[in-house]
């Protein structure tokens, strides 16, 4: 378990969101292609993930007692491959080879061919029927183990998301939180005019959900929603992370045209001067 | 020789093979707690209430949603259980078609996927209800196993062989009754087909309720002089090779006979084989891509062409005009 680290500590929390994001544009980069903003959207949210609230072991991906991370916005994957580099899965080099031929870092998460991958996503709105299935296995053998599910905005227009979530009402699985990146944008555009998906919390209120509503980017609130949800019995937890699409970098944020397109060398250049550090 | 019934085959011993399915599950629960059970709200008729019933804490229903079943099932299998996923045939593999190739398949989790009512002798539920593309959908997608017991003795082993073996599977069941057809020493394994006999004049390759059709039409063809062979291929992938090229060489005429449709199931998964390792002639017994009605199984059977007389009828015509030299 990563114990260094798994502690209350938002400045090197902010740090490790701000070098997973140096390590999303340059594995993008270097691939040509795979999707920038909602990877740079959801980036605070993992970093609290990975190097605050989870109990997970990068030396024994398959550890019984780990809480589990289902990326049900599968797209996001360049993310999760910097979580998973930057938390000592695999060596880091290996975020140089995204999208290659013969690379394990597949277009979007593959489960038989990296290790600390739960289960292959990237198909939309399947992940949170999976993270119940896990929840309910693991209340069964009586682990206090939980299960993270993050999802996209406008990934819960697909209609599994909602037999999802009446299904872990239901069932009552307190030991499961999903995550919302409502970044507001899809790829066609706003989801707004795409499709509506407001009001979000009254919708997951209205399925039986504990609603946490919070700024996605700030990580107080991140990782004080993710403490509470903790807490809450007899009924699972949604936190609404309100982001910013391509958070990090001012030409992405807000664009949904950056929703499936990596930077140019020269974006960046630019993008790591803004993003600071050394930006190795 | 229509409707008649089978004296080769053991009729009194008719049983459907969802309620074969119901008593295999509630036998596998007994002796392993890690068996866990998902259903969509028709567990009275797949038969996982039997299960239900004796193990409440280890069966899941998840209500009208298909979709969210099967990711569910994929979850509970990432903790280390074994679930059994049930619904109606066209549901399980139309429906959730999607997450079974994505959540299932792709990260290859060991989930059963078991449904119920797959064919027409579904019977009055009609076309909406009777799944004639399962197996096909089925077939196609990578690391799937594709299964379709004869009888209630066969399902029964079917659900203990699919349990030992690790990875996706679908079985696929019926609704109405049938007579057992495999002979008590028989023993199911995975990708292992049964060969009654082999024929000198034809051979029959059937798959679930049609393998009795099939040991009719051969009874009443050796009766008339002709040396017609039979055989159950429960698995339809991985299929048998070595089986249907044995039955190619032998004859050169092969039917297929299945409750399903004649594109991309059996049928298909046979003329596969002998297009590219011994080519032969392929008749297909299934129905012709159309879709079921409602009616009494039996009627159904005779209205889409699926008994031991229209497989005789296949096999004569195809001896009398053959459409290359046999």
């Amino acid at each position: 378990m990563n114990q260094a680290t798994a502690m209350r500590d938002l400045k090197a929390l902010k740090e490790h969101a701000r070098q997973l994001r140096v390590e999303i544009l340059k594995m993008l980069t270097e691939s040509g292609s795979g999707h920038t903003g909602g990877s740079l959207s959801a980036a605070d949210i993992v970093a609290a993930l990975y190097f605050y609230k989870m109990r997970h072991r990068p030396d024994d991906p398959k550890w019984r007692e780990r809480d589990r991370f289902i990326l049900s916005k599968g797209h996001a994957a360049p993310l999760l491959y910097a979580a998973l580099a930057l938390t000592g899965y695999f060596d880091k080099g290996l975020l140089r080879t995204l999208r290659k031929i013969d690379s394990s870092l597949q277009g979007h998460p593959s489960s038989k061919m990296l290790k600390g991958i739960e289960v292959s996503t990237g198909s939309l709105g399947q992940g949170l029927s999976i993270a119940n299935g896990i929840a309910l296995g693991l209340r069964m053998d009586g682990l206090e183990s939980r299960v993270y599910c993050l999802l996209g905005d406008g990934e819960i227009e697909e209609g599994q998301v909602w037999e999802a979530a009446m299904t872990a009402a239901h069932y009552r699985l307190d030991n499961l939180c999903a995550i919302i990146d409502n970044n507001g944008l899809q790829i066609d555009g706003l989801c707004c005019d795409v499709m509506n998906i407001e009001p979000i919390t009254a919708k997951w209120d209205a399925f039986g959900w504990n609603v946490i509503d919070i700024d996605g980017h700030d990580m107080e609130q991140i990782v004080n929603a993710l403490d509470e949800a903790e807490g809450i019995k007899g009924r699972p937890t949604v936190i609404v992370a309100r982001t910013v699409k391509g958070k990090g970098v001012s030409f992405f944020e807000g664009k949904a045209e950056y929703h499936g397109i990596a930077p140019t060398g020269e974006e960046l250049e630019r993008a790591l001067k803004e993003l600071g550090g050394d930006g190795r | 020789m229509e409707g008649k019934p089978l004296s080769a085959v053991k009729a009194a011993q008719s049983i459907a093979t969802r309620d074969a399915y119901g008593n295999a599950l509630l036998e596998l629960g007994r002796r392993r707690d890690d068996v866990v059970v998902l259903d969509a709200d028709l567990s009275g008729s797949t038969k996982t209430g039997k299960f239900a019933t004796a193990f409440p804490e280890r069966f899941f229903n998840i209500g009208i949603s298909e979709q969210d079943m099967i990711g569910t099932a994929g979850g509970l299998s990432l903790t280390g259980k074994l679930p059994f996923a049930s619904t109606f045939a066209i549901f399980e593999t139309g429906r959730a078609w999607e997450q079974i190739r994505q959540t299932i398949c792709y990260s290859r989790l060991n989930v059963k996927l078991v449904a119920t009512h797959g064919g027409i002798t579904v019977g009055e539920d009609g076309a909406s209800h009777q799944a004639l593309e399962d197996i096909a959908l089925m077939r196609v997608i990578p690391d799937m196993t594709v299964i379709v017991p004869a009888d209630g003795l066969e399902t029964e082993q079917v659900i203990n062989a699919v349990a030992e073996y690790s990875g996706p599977v679908y079985v696929r069941l019926g609704r109405a009754k049938v007579p057992v057809v495999m002979p008590e020493d028989y023993r199911f394994r995975i990708g292992k087909a049964y060969t009654f006999h082999t024929g000198r004049d034809a051979n029959i390759i059937a798959t679930g309720i049609m393998v009795a059709a099939a040991l009719e039409a051969r009874q009443v063809l050796e009766a008339e002089g002709l040396d017609v062979g039979v055989i159950n291929m429960s698995t339809i992938k991985p299929i048998d090779e070595d089986a249907v090229i044995t039955a190619a060489e032998a004859s050169g005429l092969i039917v297929t006979a299945e409750e399903h449709s004649i594109i991309g199931g059996l049928g298909g998964a046979v003329c596969e084989v002998v297009s590219e390792k011994r080519p032969a002639i392929v008749k297909r017994i299934g129905v012709r891509d159309e879709f079921g009605r409602s009616g009494k199984p039996d009627e159904l059977l005779r209205f889409y062409g699926l008994t031991a007389f229209d497989i005789i009828k296949a096999i004569k015509e195809a001896r009398c005009h053959p459409p290359l030299k046999l």
